[in-house]
């Protein structure tokens, strides 16, 4: 949380009180060190064998019984076209689409929303922070318990919708696709042959079309409310770094307040910018427990997602090794994008020495 | 002349920005409300009786109050099972966190010794493995080591976080070297250093540790569903969430599953209003989670 991070932080002192540190050091990272590899480190080592095995769930999956099939479950995953692949590669599809909205939504939002508080002059700061960041801190269990209630047939929003004229779709019951009924909208009914008879993981061009089901988009306003309180906590502390007198000598200098934010604030924010989507992409592709708690991947495995295909292909199906692939699949999916951050976030370290408080996850670097 | 019109410009000015200033807070009251709104029809619909929640969704007066959702969960179901073991996993996670993570921090601060680097980048290469990622291995891990079905499992694995020790060590790196030196010349040990004297001095970075192991732990789902399926260890998140995908029961049952969120929330909010201003600083440090 300080400036100074980074291993230099302890100057050589004398040997006398050196004495015995190494000892103490080792004892006092220990129950750190055994838990995380215990934990973090082997299991990870053993799915990744699970995932090149045909372990079924009896026994242990180190025993002798159980066999090397090398990489057959990822390429039964990716490449065959048996029910496996066609459910991974919808659940790919349904977490895209989530991925494709809710990051921007939620980074635009959460943008908003700290620039509104953020002023100056503003009376009542703290009740407008407070009650955008109060979501964020409730489990996303609770949450989701409470919008299954919300977005039912006869429910708040669709009440709300009516005051509008508007009929709401049966939100969790209804798995029309958002971009198949705009395309309906135009008289576009069927797909065109070219899109339906190709396609990519198993599912056709037509089908990556549809875009999130009602289900998903509930879910997706769902994220949105509930992370853009931290968003906003992060942008907030990026806007005070700014300062006031950029801001000052950009208002004497006749620039509007839109200008302002545009071409002074916004290219301030961009570390943080960074920052807020990278971490958005990360956890979009790890959908789980609103699905567990909600949908089990319903209405017609709308909203299922690899994290909770995985779950289900192994705890239910009893078909692990595919589950750890997957598991797996994702993980690389989500490296990329962590590997992404770090790099971005590296580049532009030297140009950002004013930061006040850096984040963890970037003081750990 | 010139001044009078100066005069009116600036009362224009004035004028302009009143308004601007009452659209900035019609428009911070309406979001304020979509974000509070859910909350409220979550109290209301809790004292409905279940017929009105279907009928009368959006009221935020029942017209028949009752507690009957309230009074099912608490006498007639597993609730205050749940409840009893979420607070024994958050307490003992919390107090985990809180020791092994500070003890942890300290050494990688202060202590010199061989093999700091290899911990350091063990610390680091944990952070970026995602969780959703361990379902699957934690379970066969937790298995193998036979506790499987015990609080054991459901706590060990969450007793330390990797963020948690990088907060306490950049805090640490942040306290002046020279106060514990006295220490050290007088001859305390480092565990006698590191308790009495750095520690105490620590306690922003301790709170901050406090709010997110309680958080994390109490709001944690997809281990306790890996690490045992035991009905007498289900904590809250697992047995809500269960109760509300319909495993348990028939029914939508609105009142009483909102009733089950509400409550479930309280512990959480509590501690959220109690630290608030500490949270609103920290949170930028606890994304990552």
């Amino acid at each position: 949380m300080s400036d100074r991070t980074g291993s230099k932080a302890c100057r050589a002192g004398s040997s006398g009180i050196r004495r015995g540190e190494a000892v103490a050091g080792w004892v006092f990272t220990a129950p750190v060190v055994i838990i995380l590899g215990v934990f973090l480190l082997i299991p990870v080592v053993m799915a990744l064998w699970v995932s090149f095995s045909d372990w079924g769930g009896r026994g242990s999956p180190l025993s002798g019984r159980v066999n090397f099939v090398g990489f057959d479950n990822y390429t039964d995953l990716l490449f065959e076209s048996g029910l496996g692949a066609r459910d991974f590669g919808t659940a790919i599809k349904n977490n895209f689409w989530y991925v494709v909205l809710v990051v921007p939504l939620q980074t635009a939002l959460s943008l908003f929303l700290a620039v509104l508080v953020n002023n100056a002059v503003l009376k009542g700061r703290g009740f407008f922070r407070t009650a955008f960041y109060f979501p964020s801190v409730t489990s996303s269990v609770a949450i989701t318990v409470l919008w299954l209630f919300l977005f039912t047939g006869s429910g708040v929003i669709n009440q709300i919708l009516a005051w509008f004229g508007v009929h709401g779709p049966n939100w969790f019951n209804d798995p029309t696709g958002v971009g198949h009924a705009l395309l309906a909208n135009l008289g576009i009914e069927q797909g065109p042959e070219f899109l339906t008879s190709h396609g990519f993981l198993n599912v056709s061009w037509w089908d990556w079309l549809s875009g999130p089901s009602m289900a998903m988009t509930a879910l997706i306003l769902m994220a949105v409310f509930t992370t853009s309180g931290t968003m906003m906590l992060l942008f907030l502390a990026g806007l005070q770094n700014v300062g006031h007198d950029v801001h000052e000598a950009a208002m004497i200098d006749g620039a509007t307040a839109w200008q302002r934010f545009w071409k002074v604030t916004l290219p301030l924010l961009r570390p943080t910018l960074f920052t807020v989507i990278t971490l958005g992409l990360i956890g979009c592709w790890q959908v789980f427990d609103q699905i567990y708690t909600g949908t089990a991947g319903d209405p017609a495995k709308t909203t299922l997602t690899p994290a909770y295909l995985s779950y289900s292909r192994a705890f239910r199906q009893q078909e692990w090794g595919q589950g750890a692939a997957m598991a797996f699949i994702l993980f690389f999916i989500i490296v990329i994008f962590t590997a992404f951050q770090r790099w971005l976030l590296r580049e532009r370290t030297p140009k950002q020495p004013k930061e006040k408080r850096k984040p963890a996850a970037e003081g750990a670097r | 002349m010139t001044t009078a019109a100066a005069t009116s410009r600036r009362r224009d000015l004035i004028g302009a920005r009143l308004w601007r200033q009452v659209a900035l807070y019609a428009l911070l009251v309406f979001l304020a409300v979509i974000y509070i709104y859910p909350f409220l029809v979550q109290v209301a619909t809790s004292f409905k009786t279940e017929s009105e929640a279907a009928s009368n969704a959006i009221s935020l007066i029942p017209k028949t109050f009752t507690t009957e959702a309230y009074r099912r969960l608490f006498l007639v179901s597993d609730f205050p099972l749940w409840f009893r073991n979420s607070v024994i996993v958050t307490l003992f996670v919390t107090a985990g966190r809180v020791f092994f993570d500070s003890l942890a921090g300290y050494a990688l601060a202060r202590l010199h010794y061989r093999g700091r680097n290899v911990v350091f980048a063990l610390l680091i290469a944990v952070m970026s493995v995602p969780g959703v990622v361990l379902l699957i291995p934690r379970f066969l891990v937790i298995r193998q080591l036979q506790i499987y079905n015990s609080f054991a499992g459901l706590i060990i694995p969450l007793l330390v976080d990797a963020a948690g020790v990088f907060i306490m060590k950049n805090y640490f790196e942040s306290i002046p070297v020279s106060v514990e030196e006295q220490a050290r010349i007088d001859g305390a040990g480092a565990f006698r250093t590191f308790w009495s004297i750095v520690l105490p001095m620590a306690r922003p970075a301790l709170i901050t540790i406090i709010i997110l192991s309680f958080q994390g732990s109490w709001n944690e789902l997809s281990h306790f569903i890996v690490a045992s399926q035991d009905p007498e260890l289900i904590t809250l998140t697992k047995g809500v969430a269960q109760l509300a995908s319909g495993q348990l029961g028939q029914g939508t049952q609105y009142p009483l599953k909102l009733a089950a969120a509400l409550i479930m929330t309280i512990p959480v909010a509590i501690l959220f209003f109690i630290f608030q201003r500490q949270i609103m600083s920290v949170t930028e440090g606890a994304v990552k989670e």
